[in-house]
């Protein structure tokens, strides 16, 4: 009501709004951001501080929080092999991500390419994986896994082939490859999917331009694929590095970040002895390093593409 | 002359054409190798498992699949799984919608310091936060919330998480609505609730239903979260009962093949059903800018 005669006396309703009106814009905002926020603040924000205060306490989620150690559980943290284990294990999975699944996401996206006949089928199938949940990926690839030549699959590969069998989740050198071999079949199509969209997002007739201009498959990949894709690159680039830095379903299922920690990620490590062996005060310590991983890997991301983003915030 | 170019030109398009199907299709065979592989070891028996695991099952075996359907322990996993997916999604995708539209289009104080805050759970996904939620949970329910073992504290942490990624999405699209519908709207006496509505709403259905489609699958494969906050057996959500089901039975690989042929169904099938609205959904949460 107040609007309409505002519009009638010729004024800007939203411009010069009336106090009335203005408190019930106020009110109307309140309520509307009020459930999301109480859910946000009390379950993203506020545990990030609880966690904060608890991570100097010894401290094992029976009872009051009594012992306060300072800094004894971040530099017992950073002199436990384990965990130093489990960050170089991320790392690996980092740059394996990187250097690998990334290039194989995009080599087979620029097969695709904008108009092969049987594209869409095609991207059905590779971004399948990506929607079967985690614990099934797990499971599914632990029997293939199965160093029992006569029970699974790779192995009787591997002895067809003239080898010995490989104790893919059971030898310590092998088991984070195993790990990685399974996340790439899982998260290659998503990354996939993205690069499509990126392809079809390239002017068609700057390749054309190339084309007639004499430019071969090779170099219109490097001078005009790759520059134009570089934005959808970053953002695979950033979505790889945050997913690796948080693995844990796929390794808790498949070796439970074993054998002998060989394949522990800081999030096994955090749920191992956090969670399972409930000391609370140590896993806190976990996790606020976990979170300053991913704030400073977002901050670095930020500064470096300074790009206004929505997944980096801003 | 121009003929030949022209010949030599299409048979050099053919024969790439040939080495991209030759290198997509090997791909899709190396992708569908162990669901094949899953599905031909739910219709065998152990046995068969054993002497012969890579074969089709012949004749079927149905024995492990009727096993599982017929006993309330699966199904009493999906009526869990259903209702933390249908409550998780429809109040995420509402509340997101109802700050994405005012973050979008309505100017008040503070705006940008709501907005950062969102983008803070950007930084801090669920893997990350699990143990600190955790500390989290158990300080409520010793305030007396019911929120360990029970589902309502799956549904609430659930929906936190994925508020921020999909606020982003959503205040884009609400964001691309033209000014002109919101200003006609308000002078033919639209209050902000009828805008949001019976306006906006209808207008972003795509968007919405996009989003919808993400939550549906990060809900119903999410593991974490029902593993720290569920302890009693009979609120089980199906991943976790999945993931117990193989540490309970891990050496008869056939019932398990069955089991997690059986639990990755109705994923599959809502894939097929919903790909267009996933695809734009990812798409439209990363391919920006």
């Amino acid at each position: 009501m107040e609007l309409l005669n505002a519009s009638k006396l010729n004024f800007k309703p939203d411009k010069s709004p009336t106090p009335r009106h203005r408190r019930k814009g106020t009110l109307f905002i309140f309520l509307f951001l009020l459930p999301a926020l109480v859910l946000f603040l009390l379950f993203v924000v506020y545990p990030i501080f609880r966690s904060l205060y608890f991570s100097t306490f010894d401290w094992n989620g029976l009872g009051p929080a009594t012992n306060n150690i300072g800094l004894g559980n971040y530099k017992k943290i950073f002199t436990d092999k384990v965990f130093l284990k489990s960050i170089l294990n991320v790392f690996i999975i980092i740059i394996l991500s990187l250097g690998l699944q990334l290039p194989l996401a995009l080599i087979l996206s620029v097969l695709v390419g904008r108009d092969l006949p049987g594209r869409n089928l095609f991207r059905t199938m590779f971004f399948l994986p990506y929607v079967i949940s985690e614990v099934n990926t797990a499971i599914m690839w632990t029997l293939l896994f199965n160093a029992n030549p006569d029970r699974g699959l790779l192995n009787a590969v591997v002895v067809l082939l003239g080898f010995n069998p490989i104790g893919w989740l059971a030898d310590s050198k092998v088991v984070l490859m195993s790990v990685f071999f399974v996340l790439t079949w899982k998260y290659f199509g998503f990354h996939m999917l993205l690069f499509l969209t990126g392809i079809q997002n390239i002017p068609l007739e700057l390749e054309e331009a190339a084309r007639i201009d004499g430019a071969n498959a090779f170099q219109n990949f490097f001078y005009i694929t790759l520059p134009l894709l570089s934005k959808t690159i970053r953002t695979s680039v950033y979505m790889s590095v945050l997913g690796s830095i948080q693995q844990f379903t796929v390794i808790w299922v498949m070796t439970g970040g074993g054998p002998v920690n060989a394949s522990e990620t800081m999030a096994t490590y955090m749920y191992r002895y956090g969670i399972v062996r409930h000391q609370l005060g140590y896993g806190s310590a976990v996790a606020i390093i976990m979170f300053l991983f991913c704030l400073i890997f977002s901050l670095l991301y930020r500064r470096l593409t300074r790009k206004p983003d929505y997944l980096t915030g801003l | 002359m121009k003929r030949i170019i022209r010949s030599s030109y299409s048979t050099k398009k053919a024969l790439s054409r040939l080495f991209q199907y030759l290198v997509l299709i090997i791909a899709t065979i190396l992708i569908f190798v162990p669901i094949v592989i899953l599905l031909f070891g739910s219709l065998k028996t152990t046995g068969q498992m054993y002497s012969e695991p890579y074969t089709i099952p012949n004749p079927p075996h149905w024995d492990n699949i009727i096993s599982i359907i017929t006993t309330s322990t699966f199904w009493n996993l999906m009526k869990n799984s259903i209702f933390v997916m249908i409550i998780t999604t429809t109040v995420t995708v509402l509340i997101s919608a109802m700050v994405s539209f005012v973050l979008a289009r309505l100017r008040f104080r503070g705006k940008n310091f709501v907005f950062n805050l969102f983008t803070i759970g950007m930084m801090f996904p669920i893997n990350v936060a699990i143990l600190p939620v955790y500390l989290v949970l158990i300080q409520l329910d010793k305030l007396g919330f019911n929120l360990v073992d029970s589902l309502t504290g799956v549904i609430m942490v659930q929906i936190a998480f994925q508020l921020s990624g999909n606020i982003m999405i959503l205040s884009s699209f609400f964001t691309s609505v033209p000014t002109e519908i919101q200003d006609s709207a308000y002078i033919d006496g639209c209050t902000n609730f009828d805008f949001f509505w019976r306006i906006m709403l209808p207008l972003v259905k795509p968007a919405l239903a996009a989003v919808a489609s993400l939550i549906v699958i990060a809900s119903w494969n999410d593991l974490l979260v029902p593993l720290i906050v569920l302890r009693s057996n009979e609120l089980w959500t199906l991943p976790l009962g999945t993931m117990q089901f193989q540490g309970q039975w891990s050496q008869d690989l056939a019932l398990i093949s069955a089991f997690v042929t059986l639990s990755a169904i109705p994923t599959v099938i809502f894939y097929f059903f919903a790909e267009k609205h996933i695809v734009s959904g990812i798409t439209a949460g990363s391919v920006k800018g």
